[in-house]
């Protein structure tokens, strides 16, 4: 196999690396922002629930999540798993970094002053127009270092599909390398990683220098 | 009557910070309160823009009822969309300013104007813009907080509170936070709005100030008003002993 017929298969895999990144990031930054406002929630029953799964989630390898979500309906409930491969993936990765997400948007939140929250209080602010107006444009000034680590992070975790056998570059990689005794793959498969998180920096880069119009 | 606070009850836990205060302030009139820390002046002042609810008594703003104690003796307000028509009422200058740091000037003086009133875009950047002349800062509209001295982000904050068009303006120690070189630019503002017979009530340790730009003092210790009246009266001849105390801390 020529490096670039082995590049030409990989290419696919990446395609699916992407998707799983941007299904990720699309689904579990909102979540996020949801269990993090659910965190505060005044019934205890919520709240605790919410500490629960962000305990869970933080506690235990994400791989093992996986697994859990792809063949628990199985094992559980004796359900036929066969299209269930992708949707419990990206359910997987969404519900394990909105509990991270969660976790920074709140330290976001709580580092706001009081004095901001009282002066849109004495304005006339309603709750919501405090929160998206007010609070909400602060935090994303702040947190915008953390979700950085975070994005990264999750370029790499993606190669945790094949655990799934779900066919991305890294799953891909793995097999042609076998296949080929060859390294090859894992290289192409170590630049394109590098090269997206790359291309990662320089965007947050780019979003953190927009915000830096203010202190 | 703009602001009347009757009997007005509040306790942290155990700790009585106001004791049965009952105080009003008339349109036009410059309010003073003194008192040294932890003597319930800032708690009052809270207490009457809604930002601590009151324990017991009763709060009205232009004769209309926003706070009272029930039969059952318990502190009831409003519903939360008729004390937002009362928080109109009033306007806060906080000790620590409390600009919004990603607005710039003039979106800090319009934006509630246009988003809680509902006026309209031009008509409140005019308004904006009168206040900033008036405070002096207009060339710095559209600058952003953080590019400000104390002096000149606070001179802002009052004309944040001024857009919004209040009937009485509420000051919790203005200058505190303040070098002392920068006080006197937000006590000439202050001064100014007396002269144009805005209502305010300043908590303040600026006595020189308080004396000469308020028609009232009210000495305030351990939760109570322990002696108001005209400031000449309160400082130059105190009745009660702990005033005298209290303004001899001063004088040195």
């Amino acid at each position: 196999m020529t490096f670039s017929t082995m590049l030409s298969t990989m290419a696919t895999g990446m395609l699916r690396t992407f998707g799983v990144f941007a299904l990720t990031l699309i689904g579990s930054l909102p979540l996020g922002m949801i269990v993090a406002l659910l965190r505060k929630s005044r019934f205890a029953v919520v709240r605790g629930f919410i500490r629960a799964y962000i305990s869970i989630i933080r506690g235990t390898p994400l791989m093992l999540q996986l697994l859990v979500w792809y063949f628990g309906p199985f094992y559980l409930f004796g359900m036929s798993i066969g299209n269930w491969r992708f949707p419990a993936l990206i359910l997987g990765f969404v519900l394990n970094y909105a509990a991270y997400f969660a976790e920074i948007y709140r330290g976001g939140i709580e580092s706001i002053p009081v004095g901001q929250y009282e002066a849109a209080e004495v304005l006339g602010y309603t709750k919501t127009q405090t929160f998206m107006r007010i609070i909400l444009p602060q935090v994303i000034k702040r947190i915008m270092p953390s979700i950085t680590n975070e994005v990264i992070t999750l370029v790499k975790d993606t190669s945790l599909a094949f655990t799934l056998a779900y066919q991305e570059v890294f799953s891909l990689a793995k097999q042609i390398s076998a296949s080929q005794t060859s390294f090859t793959p894992f290289f192409i498969a170590g630049v394109f990683y590098f090269v997206a998180n790359y291309v990662v920096e320089f965007i947050m880069f780019r979003i953190e220098k927009a915000l830096d119009y203010y202190k | 009557m703009i602001i009347e606070m009757n009997n007005i009850e509040k306790h942290f836990g155990d700790h009585e910070v106001l004791k049965d205060i009952s105080f009003g302030v008339d349109s036009g009139e410059v309010v003073s309160i003194i008192g040294p820390s932890g003597s319930g002046k800032s708690t009052l002042l809270r207490c009457a823009t809604f930002l601590e609810t009151i324990d017991g008594g009763e709060i009205l703003y232009m004769g209309k009822r926003a706070a009272h104690t029930n039969e059952h003796g318990e502190a009831v307000y409003v519903s939360p969309q008729e004390l937002r028509k009362f928080r109109a009422y009033c306007g806060l200058v906080f000790q620590q300013f409390n600009l919004f740091p990603h607005y710039n000037i003039l979106k800090n003086l319009t934006d509630a104007p246009i988003h809680v009133q509902h006026r309209s875009k031009e008509e409140a950047e005019e308004t904006a813009m009168d206040l900033l002349r008036k405070m002096g800062i207009a060339d710095r509209a559209t600058a952003y907080p953080y590019q400000l001295s104390g002096g000149q982000q606070q001179r802002v904050a009052i004309a944040r509170a001024l857009a919004m068009k209040p009937e009485i303006l509420f000051f919790d120690e203005p200058t505190s936070a303040l070098d002392p070189e920068l006080t006197g630019e937000v006590l000439k503002v202050i001064r100014q709005l007396a002269e144009e017979k805005t209502t305010m009530v300043v908590v303040t340790h600026e006595m020189p100030f308080a004396k000469a730009v308020s028609n009232r003092v009210l000495f305030m210790d351990g939760g109570v008003i322990v002696e108001q009246g005209d400031p000449h009266d309160v400082f130059d001849n105190p009745q009660e002993e702990r005033t005298k105390q209290f303004l001899r801390v001063f004088e040195r």
